[in-house]
């Protein structure tokens, strides 16, 4: 039996709580950092000026943040129908494979119509390979947290597969295609800067950050504002409810891992729409998976998850000058950190709820009826 | 109240407990005394702070101020691992149970008695049989705690405290899940109890209980402990009075009811549940345009099955339900369709079925009705017409506070209530399917909303009410059917009939045995 928490008020929920959890991961990562003989103040001013130092730093670090935007509204989506999608990882390493195929095969498609069907098809092929899962999970009660799991593998070794043995260049050593034709590219943020005679370094931003942005507005717009978002929220909030009042928590299910599997998509758009212009083994790189985190973070919210977002892209790229600068902190460093953002953010998500509701209980909290 | 020296220590005194909740003061100075080897019952309306106080003293909430004496011990206690320490024992409306592990397992819960579960298990498994044996408390200490009926869950919840040595016993609003006979037996076991010297707080809605069960009775209002009396001492219409401060009519006056065509009719239907048992066996009924047509039985006797398959939610394994003398084909046997047909349904649990609690009322407001062009005819919602439209009916149904973007859990239960009966009456369907209306629910609201299905019969409305609540049964039905074991055990009109006549055909003295 446990007691039952005080509700918290609304501000205290979406902003003290996360800004609280960062900063108990961030005081931890210090210990550690203090432990190898490195100065924490030191470190986090490099991680710092590495990250948002400099117009470079800062493309690179809104270049992850768009990745992070789409798997975390990939998994948000799912966290309001009451599902779990771990698969984003594999959605969106997929998702890579319909890209590379508009881009590759597709080529006598005039003009940026090329990447706008490559986009689609990123979208298209992620929502495929969530459906799988998503139709176990309705119809036949296969937990979506297993399966999904499960499709991440068969993603990787499929991928691996045609990687390998169809779709590499013949002659090349590396696991890759070949590079994508012009219009089959997302345009990168210096190129279209330079288009207004403004000179911006050479970054991957691309963009795709625009469509991330949307993709955040139009899913907030989804969940509270449609007849969809309500129906999706009512399966996750109340299945009986649902049932009660009209809804199919099965469509509601499949529905909403077609969507996350499409948002997944956005990160083939990213990486290999908008930077590496070919499509290479595993440059999912973990980061279907950091989505979770960022869901976790931004409290399922797209403002929140944009946020969280922008959070994690400067720890990755202010986390590689780290590791440039201070060779006693590596890149595994930097996983250590994110990986205790994501244990406070996520698995410790309550530990300061208590405390923090203690603080405030004689002002706002509200009596239980 | 006498306390003469010599006498035993009373086995709770709660001292000037007060306690707030921001700006709402849930208990305000209260002073209660129970002595031992009594039972007695606390009343209030929903809000009155009675759970509060509950609350406070099973270590859920600490008191801003005040103390607790147990025997006259004064004693802090902060979890309820503490209140247990005590010997307080409690048994909520909402059971702590875990559903999918056996009865054994659930007692055991806690006080397993070491690592490995062997020797506390045989040992518990005894202790049941003892206790089974001793308060006619049997349960099949092997079945599943999930399909367990609810009279029998509850069982599980107060063997759950005497295992652990509870010498007083809280019970908190216990027969609103309960059938009339599942609460005689409940009162017979904790007047057993009370034979044995253990003290019993029983909160309750329910006069009628107070009268026959206690010795002395509390009446909370507003945060406040207003006035003790020993229950031989007072009337019904004096708690009452205490309880809300007004006189309130327990009777409704309503006219005689003029049945117009058949609306509903269903032959032979049968239903099963999730396991696959028959709980409705060849059910057959007419209900009248402009009639309520009560469905009385013990609970678990078919009735919520049968709600479930003429509102579309559990399918129909035989039969067929006719709307307007047309049967309802089994693509239109669903929710969705027959709310768009004209059959409104206010479930027997709002909890888990009717509202959705982390939503917005407003959200709550439209559930059923989501697709409607009301909301918002194009992509997008409309807001302030979800808003608006909640607004008006929560102003139609005195809901409280009137705040359409409040949590529905936020609200007490009489106005969760009310918020589905407006969302379902304001829709103005042909056919009304209510279940258990007032379960859990204050005497004021009652009394609205009663008078509310009342005015839904007399504006030719056809209404089917499930209630395990005789008392509901015989003040709004003009037509009643008794079900057991899933059949229809007679039929019966309220002026021809009384409550010792139903009780036999709720206990499946049919008619023709009769």
């Amino acid at each position: 039996m446990s007691t039952p928490l005080k509700p918290l008020p609304a501000w205290a929920d979406v902003a003290v709580i996360p800004l609280v959890n960062v900063a108990a991961a961030f005081v931890i990562s210090g210990l550690v950092v203090l432990a190898i003989g490195e100065n924490p103040l030191q470190a986090v001013q490099i991680l710092l000026t590495g990250a948002l130092g400099d117009l470079e730093g800062i493309g690179f670090t809104l270049y992850y943040a768009t990745s992070f935007i789409f798997t975390g509204l990939a998994v948000a989506l799912c966290f309001h129908a009451g599902l779990f999608n771990i698969g984003v990882e594999g959605q969106a390493y997929f998702a890579g494979l319909g890209a590379a195929l508009v881009a590759l095969h597709l080529g006598f498609l005039p003009g940026y119509s090329l990447v706008i069907v490559a986009i689609l098809a990123a979208a298209l092929f992620g929502a495929a390979f969530a459906a799988i899962p998503g139709y176990l999970q309705a119809y036949r009660d296969s937990h979506i947290v297993i399966t999904t799991i499960m499709f991440n593998y068969i993603a990787s070794a499929i991928m691996g597969y045609l990687l390998v043995n169809v779709m590499r260049v013949p002659g090349q050593m590396n696991a890759e295609t070949a590079a994508f034709p012009a219009n089959g590219r997302v345009l990168q943020f210096h190129e279209v800067m330079a288009w207004f005679g403004v000179h911006w370094p050479v970054t991957p931003f691309n963009l795709s950050f625009l469509l991330a942005l949307v993709c955040a507005f139009v899913v907030w717009l989804l969940i509270w504002r449609t007849r969809l978002g309500y129906e999706i929220r009512t399966v996750g909030a109340n299945p009986t409810a649902a049932v009660y009042g009209g809804i199919s928590p099965a469509r509601i299910t499949i529905l909403s891992t077609l969507l996350s599997g499409a948002l997944a998509g956005g990160l083939a758009v990213n990486v290999i729409l908008g930077e590496e212009h070919r499509l290479i083994l595993e440059y999912t790189s973990g980061f279907g998976f950091v989505g979770i985190a960022v869901a976790l973070m931004g409290r399922a919210h797209p403002v929140g998850i944009i946020l969280a977002a922008i959070l994690f892209g400067v720890l990755y790229q202010g986390g590689a000058e780290l590791a440039f600068e201070q060779p006693k902190i590596s890149r595994d460093m930097i996983v250590v950190i994110q990986g205790l953002v994501v244990l406070f953010a996520g698995a410790l998500e309550h530990m300061f709820r208590r405390p923090v509701a203690t603080l405030l209980a004689r002002r706002t909290a509200q009596p239980p009826i | 109240m006498t306390s003469a020296a010599g006498m035993a220590p009373p086995a709770i005194e709660l001292i000037g407990i007060d306690k707030s909740f921001g700006p709402v003061h849930a208990n305000r100075n209260v002073n209660l005394r129970v002595e031992r080897g009594l039972i007695h019952g606390i009343v209030g309306e929903n809000g009155a702070g009675k759970s509060t106080l509950m609350s406070i003293l099973y270590g859920f909430y600490e008191a801003d101020a005040g103390e607790i004496r147990v025997n006259g011990e004064r004693v802090r206690i902060r979890s309820s691992r503490e209140a247990i320490d005590c010997g307080i024992g409690m048994v909520f409306q909402h059971f702590m149970l875990v559903p999918p592990l056996s009865v054994l397992e659930n007692v055991m819960l806690g006080a397993e008695g070491g690592a490995l579960l062997a020797r506390g298990a045989s040992a518990i498994r005894k202790r049941l049989g003892e206790l089974g044996a001793e308060y006619g408390l049997e349960v099949d200490p092997d079945a599943i705690v999930g399909e367990l009926s609810v009279g029998l869950q509850q069982r599980v919840e107060i063997l759950k405290a005497l295992v652990r040595g509870a010498e007083i016993l809280v019970l908190d609003e216990p027969t609103a899940v309960l059938t009339p006979s599942e609460a005689d037996q409940l009162f017979e076991m904790l007047r057993v109890l009370k034979g044995q010297n253990k003290t019993i707080v029983f909160i309750t809605h329910k006069l009628r209980e107070i009268m026959s069960l206690t010795d002395r009775v509390s009446v909370m209002r507003r945060g406040e402990m207003v006035a003790t009396f020993d229950t031989a001492d007072t009337s019904p219409p004096e708690l009452a009075d205490a309880m809300v401060g007004r006189k309130v009519i327990l009777k409704i006056d309503k006219g005689p009811a003029h049945p117009g065509r058949v609306a509903l009719e269903a032959r032979d239907l049968v239903v099963r549940d999730d396991r696959g048992v028959v709980r409705v066996d060849g059910v057959s009924f007419e209900l009248r345009e402009g009639e309520i047509l009560g469905v009385a039985g013990v609970a678990g006797n078919g009735q919520s099955e049968l709600l479930e398959a003429l509102a579309g939610i559990r399918p129909l394994n035989g039969g067929e339900i006719l709307i307007d003398g047309r049967p309802l084909a089994a693509a239109q046997r669903n929710p969705h369709d027959e709310r768009l047909i004209g059959v409104g349904h206010v479930p027997e649990d709002r909890h888990r079925v009717g509202l959705i609690m982390p939503f917005e009322a407003c959200e709550s407001a439209m559930l059923g009705f989501q697709h409607e062009t009301t909301y918002g005819a194009g992509l997008l919602y409309d807001r302030k017409a979800i808003i608006a439209d909640a607004d008006r009916k929560m102003e139609a149904f005195d809901v409280r506070p009137r705040a359409p973007l409040l949590k529905t859990a936020n609200f007490s239960g009489g106005n969760q209530q009310k918020l589905v009966l407006a969302r379902e009456i304001e829709r103005n369907p042909k056919i009304m399917l209510v279940g258990q209306p007032t379960r859990g629910v204050d005497i004021g609201a009652i009394e609205f909303i009663h008078k509310r299905i009342v005015a839904q019969r007399d504006a030719g409305k056809a209404v089917l009410l499930v209630s395990v609540e005789l008392d509901e049964i015989f003040a709004l039905s003009d037509r009643i059917i008794v079900l057991c074991g899933g059949r229809v055990t007679g039929e019966r009109r309220p002026e021809d009939t009384n409550a010792r006549d139903l009780g036999l055909l709720m206990a499946g003295v049919s008619d023709h045995a009769a």
